[in-house]
């Protein structure tokens, strides 16, 4: 016996394969899936949370590793930051790659995945903003082998939901073989969780630039205007290049779109913004151009 | 220690190898004795308080506060009383003594009976036959709250209606020392704002309490005051303090008075109320609520100097956040006036000191406290200071700073060694680290840490410095006392003194005095528990000096009994004869034997007490003999910030200090740069933050300590050894002082590369942004 609660599930599985894992949790509706447990045991321990059983999805190989599609990345959900942080994965998506190096400790990336960071939805989660920038589809693994694909963003903002027994097998992310950019402003030079965090991926195909900014709003916000915006000013012919100005508007456009000015109340006066949330987006400004500078360069 | 120094220099793969000469284990003063419990705290075998197991032991849970402010209609036990396995409930009803305890003045009450005045207070305790269910149980005894008001800005406390029957002014003391008219060329002022620091320590608190036949309770928690405890127990429980016992277990990290007794209260009361033992362990939440913090704090201050910057006067207000109740808060403030000067010469200083009751979590002592708020404030007036006049920061320090036999604004002459000037020399002449530019790129470490968002060319570099001091042992004439016994048989020697090891090294340094007096090689200090002789509370440098002066003593007078047969026999006293190597040797080296051989199978014990020279309260002007002796140190910051982000990496602080005597020198470093680490968090993170009185994020993600990354480079560049003639051994205390100085020499260093004033502490990322549109 321990001061925890090891005693909290009753039952827990461990299943192999997903339409297992899917056909555990349609079996016991209550059960609730685990994979790194970096955020459910620390509910499960401070007795927040008392799932009757749980559904270990660590033993599923076909979710811990990639394969390739059509142009596009196939991860399994039960990729670790610390798999994501390599240097053959950063390769391939390397903001991913940067969002999971900067995701916590050592031992927080050794077992938190990715699939647990889109599940739990935190506005810090650094992966989110990637994905959100990259337009990752989420595929979900529903009972009798049903799969399912949605934007990742409908899922963060509860457009879609996870239905009861379905679990994150994939996440298709495009292969765009141009630069990436993950920012993160934290409090401390050690592992923290994000004040505000910036991703920022090129498409060369289609001559876009495509950004989100992360950790200031429930979900990753995108600034489309400023997306478009820049993506016009950049000589994509010429080595990609681009004025210093437009650099600093783009941060400027970028932190105004997602920290707008207060309304203007009714005898037209604007009240300023509180300096703590100026310096917000001071901040996201900041990361913003030098995201963009970084990937330019 | 022998064994543990053999293990781990043979045996493993690497024992194939050639290996070198085993080095020689060091023993005695001034050699790096590593501590006997190393090697089990290094492997995670080390058994502490949260270890702890008795047979059919029962789990308590503790009732708090979620209000910060309340006042309490009812407190229903029955449902929780019903649960199965629920064996008790107590709450202020069965407190059978003195219902409020507390460590400066008692006024805190066990349980909260009529009135709640802080988030966490403790309203009742369960016990239980397993911890979920006394957790449960104490989450359903239904509490009635009429919510109050909180009264959390310290301002306002004046104003406020009494929070407490003693009133919300807990000590004032308004300092007159010199001229009140004298006005100097250059006058500069500054308003300054210090954060609430936790102590954070890494075990959480946790005990076991068990029944004793008579009547009485032996509580095992990680104590570091267990007499001052005890006591308290005893008084609480109506019992002789005979009867109840306190057994100290490994202290798994102590900066501040471990072990809240608001968690020792209810267990031992549950022991004697199931006749069972009782089991606590503290989550990380309950740690946060329960313990005592550092004082949050607001200065003004108005300093006066001549064209060439010699100090003429010093005004200062300073208002400490004592939180609901009293605990060690007086002494915090008399710290905090008394060297609100810092160490500088000051002929005339007019210092107004409050500490006042709020409904925000109590504060109490934590390493060097008034002391550190106070010298974030006076450095960075100095700087300001300096700035006006257009002088060095660091000249204009060294024109004003104190030497032995200047006066402090209580009227207190220095009389220990105060080589205040040689130390602040020593880090300014130390060469400063190379910029990054001048080194490979995959070597930067920027602020933002290594995957943060650090940009080379938004990156300032700054140089500042902070000077400190302290006091060492009580103060305003506390009764400091140590007793401790030596024990010799067989030729090993035992040391029995009730001064706890918080991870200050005392074990290590009565092991090096008992070495070094004795000759003994292996030399054990015995557990500490309350049926020793007090020795008071581990903190403020004090072991160091009664202890040890204490150990000293006890190991001398075994030394005489051990010679004096031999002296008689040779024909010469005591004192020409040495003990060196297991041998007794004359001082002209003629006549020798072995310790084995004199020792003669005899066994050899002395208890002897150390007592250091009385103090004096403060007066009603402030001033007073007030303190045993002071520590100085002096620290040279070096930052980078991001100054687009605000984002601060502290690169390397340059240490010098002020140590007496060295006793152990690996033990000192780690002391040095443990205190500044901690600077480092008062500097930059560690704010515990209360909106509305309410504790925000207590956890160790939303409260961030420092990690490896944000620890700098520590350069300890001179330890100046001075002897202090009336401490033992002429040695002070080393770990208080740097963290008063190191939050400082940062906040000047970041000053320095923004050119932003920096007048609050932890430095919030837009006070370090330098916005060019300005």
């Amino acid at each position: 016996m321990t001061t925890h609660a090891p005693q909290a599930a009753q039952a827990v599985t461990l299943p192999t394969t997903l339409d297992e894992a899917v056909a555990a949790l349609t079996a016991m509706p209550t059960s609730v899936p685990v994979a790194g447990g970096t955020d459910l045991m620390t509910a499960v321990n401070s007795g927040q949370l008392r799932p009757a059983a749980l559904v270990g999805l660590n033993r599923i190989s076909e979710i811990r590793g990639w394969q390739y599609q059509d142009g596009h990345a196939l991860l399994g959900a039960g990729l670790t930051h610390a798999r994501m942080g390599r240097p053959d994965f950063a390769a391939l998506i390397p903001a991913l790659a940067a969002a999971a190096r900067a995701a916590g400790p050592p031992h927080i990336r050794n077992a938190g995945t990715l699939g647990g960071n889109i599940a739990t939805a935190a506005p810090t989660g650094d992966s989110l903003p990637v994905l959100a920038a990259l337009e990752a589809t989420l595929i979900i693994a529903g009972p009798g082998g049903a799969r399912r694909e949605i934007p990742v963003s409908h899922l963060l903002a509860g457009v879609e939901m996870l239905r009861a027994g379905e679990l994150i097998g994939y996440v298709r992310v495009p292969l765009l073989h141009a630069p990436q950019v993950f920012l993160k402003a934290t409090g401390r030079t050690g592992p923290g969780r994000a004040v505000a965090s910036v991703a920022l991926v090129l498409d060369p195909a289609r001559r876009g630039v495509r950004c989100a900014v992360g950790a200031i709003a429930p979900m990753p916000l995108r600034p489309l205007d400023a997306e478009h915006w820049v993506a016009q000013l950049i000589d994509w012919d010429n080595n990609r290049a681009i004025v210093p100005e437009a650099l600093h508007a783009f941060g400027e456009y970028v932190a105004a779109a997602c920290i707008p000015d207060p309304v203007p109340a009714e005898d037209g006066s604007v009240a300023p913004l509180p300096p703590a949330v100026l310096h917000l987006r001071r901040t996201v400004a900041a990361l913003a151009r030098r995201a963009l500078g970084r990937a330019l360069s | 220690m022998s064994n543990e120094a053999a293990t781990a220099t043979t045996g493993g793969p690497a024992a194939d190898e050639a290996v070198p000469a085993p080095e020689p284990i060091p023993h005695g003063l001034g050699s790096s004795l590593p501590p006997a419990d190393a090697r089990a705290k290094t492997e995670g075998t080390f058994p502490y308080a949260a270890d702890l197991w008795a047979e059919g032991l029962l789990w308590a849970a503790v009732l708090r506060s979620p209000h910060p402010h309340a006042r309490i209609r009812s407190i229903d036990t029955t449902h929780a009383r019903a649960m199965p396995g629920v064996r008790a409930v107590v709450t202020h009803e069965d407190v059978p003594g003195t219902p409020v305890h507390g460590r400066g003045r008692a006024d805190r009450p066990v349980f909260a009976s009529d009135v709640v005045r802080h988030h966490g207070e403790p309203i009742a305790a369960v016990a239980a036959d397993h911890p979920d269910t006394a957790r449960m149980a104490a989450a359903a005894v239904i509490v009635e709250y009429d919510v109050l008001d909180p009264v959390t800005d310290p301002e306002q406390a004046f104003e406020a209606e009494p929070l407490h029957p003693d009133g919300n002014l807990i000590r004032h003391i308004p300092l007159r020392h010199g001229d009140p008219e004298a006005v100097g060329e250059v006058i500069v002022e500054g308003l300054y704002r210090i954060g609430r620091q936790d102590p954070a320590p890494i075990g959480a608190e946790a005990g076991l309490a068990v029944p004793r036949p008579d009547g009485g309770v032996e509580l095992y928690t990680a104590s570091t005051d267990p007499h001052g405890d005890r006591d308290a127990l005893a008084a609480c429980y109506a019992l002789e303090p005979e009867r109840v016992k306190v057994v100290v277990t490994g202290v798994p990290g102590a900066t501040a008075d471990r072990e809240d007794r608001a968690f020792q209260l209810p267990l031992g009361l549950l022991a004697l109320k199931t006749g069972c033992p009782v089991k606590l362990t503290a989550t990380r939440e309950e740690s946060f609520l329960g313990h005592t913090h550092r004082h949050p704090t607001l200065l003004r201050y108005r300093h006066h100097a001549d064209a060439e910057g010699r100090l003429v006067k010093v005004e200062a207000q300073i208002l400490l956040d004592a939180g609901a109740y009293a605990d060690t808060s007086s002494d915090a403030l008399a710290a905090a006036v008394a060297f609100a000067c810092g160490p500088y010469v000051v002929p005339n200083a007019f210092i107004e000191g409050w500490a006042v009751r709020t409904n925000n979590p109590p504060s109490g002592h934590v390493r060097g406290e008034g002391a550190m708020q106070v010298c974030a404030a006076y450095e960075a007036q100095m700087d300001k200071l300096a700035k006006k006049l257009g002088i060095d920061p660091a000249e204009l320090r060294l024109r004003n700073v104190m030497a032995t036999g200047d006066v402090l604004p209580t009227g207190q002459t220095v009389t220990c060694p105060a080589p205040v000037a040689e130390l602040l020399q020593a880090v300014r002449d130390f060469p400063l680290p190379p910029l990054p530019k001048d080194t490979p790129e995959e070597e930067w470490l920027l602020p933002g840490g290594p995957e943060g968002a650090g940009e080379p060319g938004a990156v300032r570099r700054g140089v500042g410095y902070g000077v400190g001091m302290v006091h060492m042992l009580g103060a305003e004439g506390a009764d400091e006392v140590s007793t401790a016994t030596v024990k010799v048989n067989n030729g090993v020697a035992t040391v029995l003194c009730a001064a706890v090891e918080t991870g200050q090294g005392f074990s290590t340094l009565a092991r090096q005095i008992v070495q070094e007096t004795l000759g003994v090689e292996e030399v054990h200090v015995a557990p500490v528990d309350t049926d020793q002789p007090p020795a008071g509370a581990g903190c403020r440098g004090r072991h160091t000096w009664v202890s040890g002066g204490a150990v000293e003593r006890a190991a001398k007078m075994v030394r005489t009994q051990l010679l004096q047969p031999l002296a008689h026999k040779f024909g010469m006293s005591t004192e020409l004869l040495q003990i060196a190597d297991g041998k007794i040797t004359s001082y002209d080296g003629v006549l020798s034997t072995t310790v084995a051989e004199a020792m003669d199978g005899k066994e050899l014990w002395a208890t002897a007490q150390c007592r250091p020279h009385p103090t004096e309260p403060l007066d009603g002007a402030g001033q007073g003999d007030a303190f045993v002796g002071m520590a100085f140190c002096a620290i040279r910051a070096v930052v980078d910030v991001d100054i687009e982000l605000g984002s601060v990496r502290v690169v390397e602080l340059a240490v010098a200090q002020d140590v007496g005597r060295v006793l152990n020198p690996a033990q000192l470093a780690a002391r040095i740069e443990a205190g500044v680490t901690q600077g480092v968090g008062i500097a930059l993170t560690e704010n515990l933050r209360t909106p509305r009185g309410l504790i925000r994020h207590p956890d160790l993600t939303g409260y961030a300590l420092p990690t490896a990354l944000d620890a700098p480079d520590i350069r300890i560049v001179k330890l100046v050894e001075e002897r202090d003639v009336v401490a033992p051994f002429g040695a002070k205390a080393v770990s208080a002082v740097p963290v008063v100085a190191s939050p400082a020499a940062i906040a000047s260093a970041v000053r320095a590369a923004t050119g932003r004033p920096v007048n609050r502490l932890p430095i919030r990322p837009q006070a370090a942004v330098v916005n060019e549109q300005r």
